[in-house]
């Protein structure tokens, strides 16, 4: 089975503020990681790979230095890596995103299964997966927590999580399936691939290389949706704020529990 | 939208041009600034770049005839008949920014066997029903639903359609958005009309402690999608109201998929954490797994249940079932205690509607106390014990 992973490149901290002097957004820190809930769609597609046989391709869209996160990737066992980057690229959306990564799966050879993770932890979106099912023409499933190939081949079953059910699905391949947080244990990168694939290559296209060559369905041209402003959240309520030792504060706290009828 | 132009004859330093950008987006090549793909279009640098080396154009031209698209719509959720709470939240909204703007409120439902469903919703302000009752919308499957969900966009041509931030939604919002090729802002906080019928759409972003106001401005239909508990429930009228109900036939697309439904099972019965009336959630403050015991504990003392923020569910300490925030769950207790929690607002997206909220944090500048109306800054290592032990007096002395 050939397996195509989408990946994202997020920042490591969430310490992300606007400066409430300038308005401007500053951010602590410029480190990078992998989106962890896309570790479970890696590690789901290595499973798969031991299991059946077959490629696990991954694929990513950003700049130039998101290429760490296919190194990653290799590290934990992926055969190939494809980076989408171009400053045409710039400004993306959600939907410019997911037309973007689309483009790049018809130049990623033959594939039987798409995995993306839940969503990202910078975006929160989980719109991305679902919106490339579109662009692709492919069945998608979300939430999914279970991937058992039929026996017969050309089909999955799969167990998807609806928050009050769970449903027990029959899916064709190709298919795109969002994977859901903690469907497994993703392994740690091993030093040894690290260092076997330190000169791996890794295939990086631009705007150039991709079919829809028009100009208005990439970055920000291609994207419906824009920032009209950014800002730090407003708190109306009051704010009490308590310091002292610590009996004092437990005290504190019993006493409000009293007050609002908790105790 | 629009897009960024860099005047490269007004660019003196480039180095700290490309520093404006909290993103790294901007970079120096063959000696010019450009833009890389890593731009989300936040304009800092154009605020940032003092002599107007960065400006923003707007772009002017409608991709589509904006004023064809009239009126608010509300997919509604359901599930075996039995219509999804959010659905009556979406309609509270919706029925308001309808009323802002002049505008009619529809509302759309799909499934198989609604009656019931039916006669529920004609109890709220909706103007007109669409219903598409059929087998093939039996269980959720992902195509089927885009078609008819799209058969409805196509028919009713609505600027703003709205949909539940639930599993359901969060899958079929986007895949019909991309149909259309049109906006989709998810889990949106606040949402307002604008005079010229812009939809106002406020969420947390860029994984910080920021808010963005977003905006669909030449594509129709405007589309979010909002949690479950964030929003107001609209009132139910004692007495059916006048809404029109239209039934509708299932479009042909309908009935392809390549997804079969084996099974639809109900999960355990686990208690939901939406619907606790008192929650304590542990942190990155609480050091090591075995030490969530003492939050468990203080949650069992008050009857409560235990949640926890993203970390301790990456760490694989909690269950993911059990995380508050925009990956994990929207919850709107009587009371919440968090323990050792600093609070980004990717957390406090998740619970700060609780009506009370008090906080244990020992850094006193962590961004929870801005959310909480009682914030204790001390060790929760010791409050807590102490806390725990107090109760169990008053216990013994009651």
């Amino acid at each position: 089975m050939n397996i195509l992973v989408c990946l994202k490149q997020v920042p490591d901290t969430d310490r992300v503020a606007v400066d409430p002097v300038t308005g401007s957004l500053k951010r602590e820190g410029a480190g990078t990681k992998m989106n962890p809930y896309d570790l479970y769609a890696l590690e789901a597609a290595l499973q798969l790979r031991a299991q059946c046989g077959g490629r696990v391709s991954v694929l990513t869209m950003g700049p130039p230095q998101a290429a760490e996160v296919i190194r990653e990737a290799y590290a934990m066992g992926a055969d190939e890596g494809m980076l989408l980057t171009d400053r045409a690229f710039a400004g993306a959306d959600v939907l410019a995103t997911a037309y973007t990564l689309s483009q790049g799966v018809a130049l990623a050879g033959d594939y039987d299964l798409i995995l993306c993770g839940k969503q990202t932890t910078d975006g929160d979106t989980a719109q991305v997966g679902p919106e490339m099912s579109e662009f692709l023409g492919l069945p998608c499933v979300a939430q999914v927590s279970r991937i058992v190939p039929d026996p017969s081949g050309g089909t999955l079953t799969l167990s998807a999580d609806m928050g009050d059910r769970v449903l027990t699905l029959r899916v064709q391949t190709p298919c795109l399936l969002c994977v859901d947080g903690g469907a497994n244990v993703p392994r740690l990168p091993s030093y040894l691939k690290k260092k076997a694939t330190a000169d791996k290559p890794i295939r990086t296209l631009g705007k150039a290389d991709l079919p829809d060559q028009s100009e208005q369905v990439y970055g920000s041209a291609g994207s419906p949706t824009g920032v009209r402003r950014i800002f730090t959240p407003e708190h109306h309520t009051e704010h009490r704020l308590h310091e002292g030792g610590s009996a004092a504060l437990a005290q504190l706290v019993a006493d409000k529990l009293t007050e609002w009828k908790v105790l | 939208m629009g897009q960024l132009v860099i005047h490269h004859d007004q660019v003196t330093d480039p180095a700290a041009l490309v520093a404006t950008c909290p993103f790294g987006a901007l970079e120096v090549q063959d000696g010019r600034v450009t833009v890389n793909a890593a731009c989300k279009l936040c304009r800092v640098c154009v605020k940032r770049a003092k002599n107007g080396e960065i400006t923003y154009i707007e772009e002017q031209t409608p991709a589509i005839d904006l004023t064809e698209w009239q009126g608010i719509a509300v997919c509604a959720e359901q599930n075996g008949g039995q219509l999804h709470p959010v659905t009556f939240e979406l309609i509270g909204r919706g029925r308001q920014l309808a009323d802002k703007a002049g505008q009619s409120l529809s509302c759309v439902l799909m499934g198989q066997g609604l009656d019931a469903a039916v006669a529920e919703l004609r109890h709220y302000p909706i103007d007109s029903l669409f219903v598409y009752d059929h087998p093939a919308l039996r269980d959720f499957r992902m195509e089927p639903y885009t078609a008819t969900l799209a058969d409805f966009v196509t028919a009713r041509r609505p600027a703003v359609l709205l949909a539940g931030g639930t599993p359901l939604g969060r899958q079929l919002a986007p895949r019909v958005a991309a149909r259309f090729r049109t906006g989709l802002t998810a889990d949106c906080t606040v949402l307002d009309i604008g005079p010229d019928g812009e939809l106002v759409q406020i969420r947390p972003a860029f994984g910080g402690n920021i808010m963005a106001q977003i905006a669909t401005t030449r594509h129709r239909p405007q589309m979010a999608t909002v949690r479950y508990k964030v929003m107001q429930a609209c009132p139910r009228a004692a007495t059916p109201l006048g809404g029109q109900v239209i039934p509708c036939a299932l479009p042909k697309e309908g009935l392809l998929s390549g997804v079969t439904v084996l099974a639809s099972e109900p999960k355990p019965p686990v208690r939901y954490l939406e619907e606790a009336d008192i929650i304590v959630a542990a942190g990155q403050g609480v050091k090591t797994k075995e030490d969530l015991a003492l939050v468990r504990a203080l949650a069992d003392a008050l009857g409560g249940e235990l949640a926890a923020s993203r970390p301790l569910i990456e760490a694989g300490w909690v269950s993911p079932r059990r995380q508050i925030g925009l990956s994990g769950r929207t919850v709107r207790p009587r009371l919440i205690i968090t323990c050792g929690i600093s609070g980004a607002v990717q957390f406090t997206a998740g619970m700060d509607s609780a009506d009370h909220i008090i906080a244990i944090n020992a850094d006193k500048r962590a961004p929870i106390f801005r959310v909480a109306h009682e914030g204790i800054v001390g060790d929760l290592y010791e409050i807590i014990p102490a806390l725990l032990a107090g109760l169990k007096d008053k216990r013994r002395n009651a």
